[in-house]
């Protein structure tokens, strides 16, 4: 028997390959933990609150116990002694307050979908039917829903024990502000609302738990993170975490809302080693619309002060941000996440930032597609284009007298990270080029004179963000629990294929495709020949997950390394066998060569030489196998220019997209296709805040965006098509000269659309438009610059109008 | 409880269904055609597409006791027997059409009723004809690149077997 070399075809960096996942996805042979079905499989059903503040007076479950197929029916109380709060990973102050967190409430409801008492039975509709015979008696209390009323001393408390709704306060100083404010000739404030968000996954959320043994557990669930589900399960039910094993099959899309441990998620565990049957669980829509986390939803001050040539010298941010009425995984930590990417591109010589995180009664926030940086770069970008407006300068050239050049990199930002590399000029003169900027701006001209109904706006987002999850040191200073490293193993099988296993997490990604590509280069084998191993615990034991824009960063520097470990195994072992020295043994390509001679072995006879293990170097042992722990030093920094034109009818409101350029650097680029359809989808979502997407409550704290019917997830006529291209500046800060781009998109093209549909109105006296810049708004923005009002503080809290047009009171943001 | 024959993907059924008892469910939870998946709740997402009579129609807003003698196509009959990929198909994995790929069942159910009503659309009208599926990776982008790629190879005309057009319950 001998070992088949494949030679690889070429050098995989680079190559479009199509994705090895897309069989089964096209073919419906996919394994969504919905599709799970387990014989004697028992349906948990979750009765929610309809209130957003009250205290049980009496939940009464035995009329649900006698409905048909019902097995079992619980209250909170019920599952004292099951299991503890929910975590929240991430101390990210002193003062942080972090109240209990039950999967079933056992005093008061604090949001509309805090769950009440479960059903358990024989079908999913048994369970959903018997949740009308629950008897539940609700003493209302008071909704807090606004931020800023939520901090007023005379406020309604969600949580009473903790006394305050001030979840925590965080302040840091980089540089003295104020004397920037001192000798500054222009100082430009502006308030942003960057709305709540409900991620919207494809497919909802899914548990399927299976009693193996006594007190051992299978867990199939729809996350992003099992490695983080299987830690934290054991704590909070209290299963030795060597007893479970969690598997992420086929996840349906997860843009942060996935990254989290889940009430669901612990009882379906509780109930399964209660009842010792397998139990599963699945989200309808509007129930994961109310039990899933939220994203965004901050309030953001911003100061800039300024000289009137354009340079920019201090910035003051204060936020308001809304953790809802419990604190998830990572709940305090995303708007600060934000708080070193406030200063983007820009050379401040100061930078104060204030942040207030804030109980409400609505569903927890937690992290969203960017998770921090979104919302820095909506304010930054946002704020430098109305500085332009205010001092007369081009968008575009505000931004070059004040960003770092190219050759001053590395550069070291007034918030303290250092950006290894970036060519903010070569991605602007791209992206200006492919947009017709000045031809644009010309036609903007054009229209303004002619006074023309349809107004040309453009807008302009030069981002950067920091990627790549994450070093740990980093993380232990900011107060995370756990490390930011990956981990990877890389083994050759007997017949010489290579099988990758590799901690990180998929689910929609690629992994599959781009991780073989990195280890085909590696070990110089054939694309086809390599297996990415991923999603199990019992398969991939260790490991960090997905999220953050880490997995090709940190997970494939792991993979390449322990490739490299691999290679050199197989090094020692063919200079064992080829009677050579070792330091005369060449790799190229998958063959190892004696320098000088045509003695050789592939990789593939050393597997199977290594397998058989007939004749070995001294001190060796058996089989080529390998593994890497990488742990960051910091992080990697892509970047780019993305230019939108907006098209604003003013008599009817309505904003089109002209065109959208985006020309970003990712660093090196291992598979093109994969990195430009992360580019379109996070640019989708980036536009989808900008002009559709709201989650909205009314003031007694009911989320009025319930559905889908009511909340406006984008199709495919409401986008553009988008014209994408790239620089490519490799990182330094990893040997594959990566950088991450999952979120790149959802960060830069907020603020460009916005920008542009502001432009658009400027001549009108328009200053903002709060998001989504729906038609309503954004004719009630062109009404009351025609009627002479001035774009005053006063114009970003309307009164009376939501974007849904119904009359709310003011606290419903 | 009604007692409804159907044909799905091929094979003949014949099975006692809940009045309530939506086709979305029948296909997955009595037949095991668990590559049709339900995205939402309000038939918004398109997520659970399948072709009822060689249409396209919503199977969360169909009863299956509607489909009492009529003919299912789901995503895992597309390709028919034998075939390994329908054109399709094959085009949404040539121009990258999918990334978590759970919306792509439905999409792909929806691109080949609008292609069959439409050949050689154009971009916009592949956007209009595929407003009822919602996808949350792609941005669209490259599902419009693939649908327009198999129109350009003629998959309009390859549309899987037909039975006499009633609109059903479209």
């Amino acid at each position: 028997m001998t070992a088949e070399a494949q030679a690889p075809e070429s050098r995989e960096l680079g190559r479009p390959r199509r994705r090895k996942e897309d069989q089964r996805l096209i073919t419906g042979r996919t394994r969504w933990t919905d599709n799970i079905s387990l014989p004697g499989m028992l349906h948990l059903a979750v009765l929610r609150s309809p209130l957003a503040h009250a205290r049980l007076e009496r939940v009464d479950v035995s009329a649900a116990r006698q409905a048909p197929g019902v097995v079992a029916a619980f209250t909170g109380t019920d599952f004292a002694e099951d299991f503890g709060s929910l975590p929240t990973a991430w101390t990210v102050s002193e003062d942080l307050k972090v109240p209990p967190h039950f999967p079933v409430t056992r005093d008061e409801v604090r949001y509309v979908g805090d769950a009440v008492a479960v059903v358990v039975a024989t079908s999913r509709a048994a369970a959903v039917d018997a949740l009308e015979a629950i008897d539940v008696s609700y003493a209302e209390l008071p909704a807090v829903v606004d931020m800023t009323a939520a901090l007023a001393d005379d406020s309604p408390l969600v949580h009473t024990d903790l006394g305050t709704n001030r979840c925590f306060s965080y302040h840091e100083d980089h540089g003295d502000y104020e004397a920037t404010k001192a000798r500054a000739e222009v100082v430009l404030r502006r308030r942003y609302v960057n709305q709540r968000l409900i991620p919207n996954a494809m497919e909802p959320r899914s548990v399927v738990v299976d009693p193996t043994a006594t007190d051992q557990f299978t867990i199939w669930s729809a996350t992003q993170v099992p490695h983080f589900v299987r830690i934290f399960l054991s704590l909070v039910v209290g299963v030795p975490e060597h007893r479970i094993r969690v598997i992420a099959p086929d996840v349906g899309g997860g843009f942060g809302s996935k990254l989290d441990v889940y009430a669901e998620e612990a009882l379906c565990l509780a109930l399964a080693r209660r009842l010792g049957k397998p139990v599963k669980w699945t989200a309808t829509r509007s129930e994961d619309y109310l039990a899933t986390i939220h994203g965004r939803d901050l309030i953001e001050d911003v100061e800039i002060t300024a000289m009137r040539d354009g340079r920019m010298l201090g910035l003051k941010v204060e936020l308001l941000s809304d953790m809802g009425a419990y604190l998830q995984l990572l709940t305090p930590s995303i708007a600060l996440l934000g708080r070193y990417m406030y200063p983007a591109i820009y050379k401040f010589e100061a930078h104060s930032f204030d942040c207030v995180g804030v109980f409400t009664t609505k569903t927890p926030t937690d992290a969203y597609r960017g998770a921090g940086r979104p919302e820095a770069t909506f304010l930054i970008e946002r704020a430098v284009d109305d500085l332009a407006a205010e001092l007369g300068i081009d968008a575009l050239e505000l931004r070059r007298r004040n960003w770092i050049r190219h050759e001053e990199f590395p550069f070291t930002t007034v918030a303290g990270l250092t950006y290894d590399s970036g060519n903010y000029e070569a991605a602007t003169a791209r992206a200006t080029e492919l947009f017709d900027y000045d031809g644009l701006r010309r036609e903007q001209s054009e229209r303004r004179e002619r006074n023309d109904s349809v107004q040309l706006g453009i807008g302009v987002s030069t981002y950067t963000e920091m990627c790549g999850l994450a070093p740990s040191r980093w993380l232990a200073d900011t107060g995370y629990a756990a490390g930011g490293w990956e981990r990877a193993t890389v083994r050759l099988t007997p017949l010489g294929k290579a099988e990758v296993v590799i901690g990180t997490s998929p689910h929609g990604q690629g992994h599959a495709t781009t991780f073989s590509q990195v280890a085909a280069d590696a070990l110089g084998v054939a694309f086809d020949d390599v297996e990415v191993v991923v999603n199990d615990t019992a398969t991939v034991p260790w490991g960090l997950d997905t999220y953050g824009s880490r997995s090709l960063v940190v997970g494939g520097t792991a993979i390449q390394q322990a490739a490299e470990k691999v290679v050199e195994q197989a090094r020692v072992l063919a200079a064992h066998l080829l009677e050579a020295d070792v330091s005369d043994v060449e790799f190229d390509s998958g063959t190892f060569r004696v320098r000088g001679t045509d003695a050789s072995k592939t990789i593939q006879e050393l597997a199977f030489a290594s397998f058989g293990a007939h004749s070995l170097p001294e001190g060796s042992e058996p089989l080529l196998d390998a593994h890497a722990t990488v742990d960051p030093e910091t992080f990697s920094y892509p970047h780019g220019t993305h230019l939108c034109a907006v098209e604003v009818d003013t008599e009817t409101g309505a904003s089109h997209i002209r065109s959208y350029v985006c020309v970003d650097d990712v660093g090196t680029v291992v598979n093109p296709l994969v990195v430009e359809g992360q580019v379109h989808g996070g640019v989708a979502q980036g536009i989808a805040q900008a002009l559709y997407e709201h989650g909205m409550y009314d003031s007694d704290g009911n989320l009025t965006t319930g559905t889908l019917v009511d909340y406006l997830v984008p199709g495919a006529p409401d986008l553009p098509s988008f014209v994408t291209d790239r620089t490519e500046t490799p990182s330094t800060t990893n040997p594959l000269g990566v950088k991450g781009v999952g979120e790149a998109g959802a960060i830069a093209s907020t603020p460009a659309v916005v920008n542009a549909v502001v432009d658009a109105l400027r001549p009108y006296g328009v200053t903002d438009i709060e998001m989504p810049c729906t038609p309503q708004r954004v004719w009630r923005a062109v009404q009351g610059g025609r009627a002479g009002e001035t774009a005053e503080q006063d114009q970003h809290w309307p009164e009376d109008v939501q974007s849904g047009g119904l009359p709310t009171d003011r606290g419903a943001q | 409880m009604t007692r409804i024959p159907v044909e799905v993907d091929d094979v003949r059924h014949e099975h006692d269904v809940e009045p309530r008892t939506l086709l979305v469910h029948y296909l997955r939870e009595t037949l095991g055609k668990v590559g049709t998946v339900v995205g939402c709740d309000t038939s918004n997402c398109g997520a659970c597409t399948v072709h009822l009579d060689g249409r396209s129609v919503k199977s969360c807003a169909v009863l299956a006791v509607q489909v009492d003698g009529r003919t299912v196509t789901t995503i895992e009959g597309l390709a028919g027997a034998g075939a390994e990929l329908h054109p399709v198909q094959r085009a949404f994995h040539e121009h990258h059409a999918l990334q978590c790929g759970f919306c792509t069942p439905g999409m792909i159910m929806q691109a080949c009723d609008l292609l069959r009503d439409n050949p050689n659309p154009s971009p916009e009208e592949v956007r209009h004809g595929l407003e009822g599926n919602l996808c949350r990776c792609t941005g669209y982008e490259n599902i419009v690149r693939a649908v327009l790629s198999a129109a350009r190879e003629g998959s309009g005309t390859a549309v899987e077997k037909t039975a006499p057009a009633e609109a059903g319950a479209r």
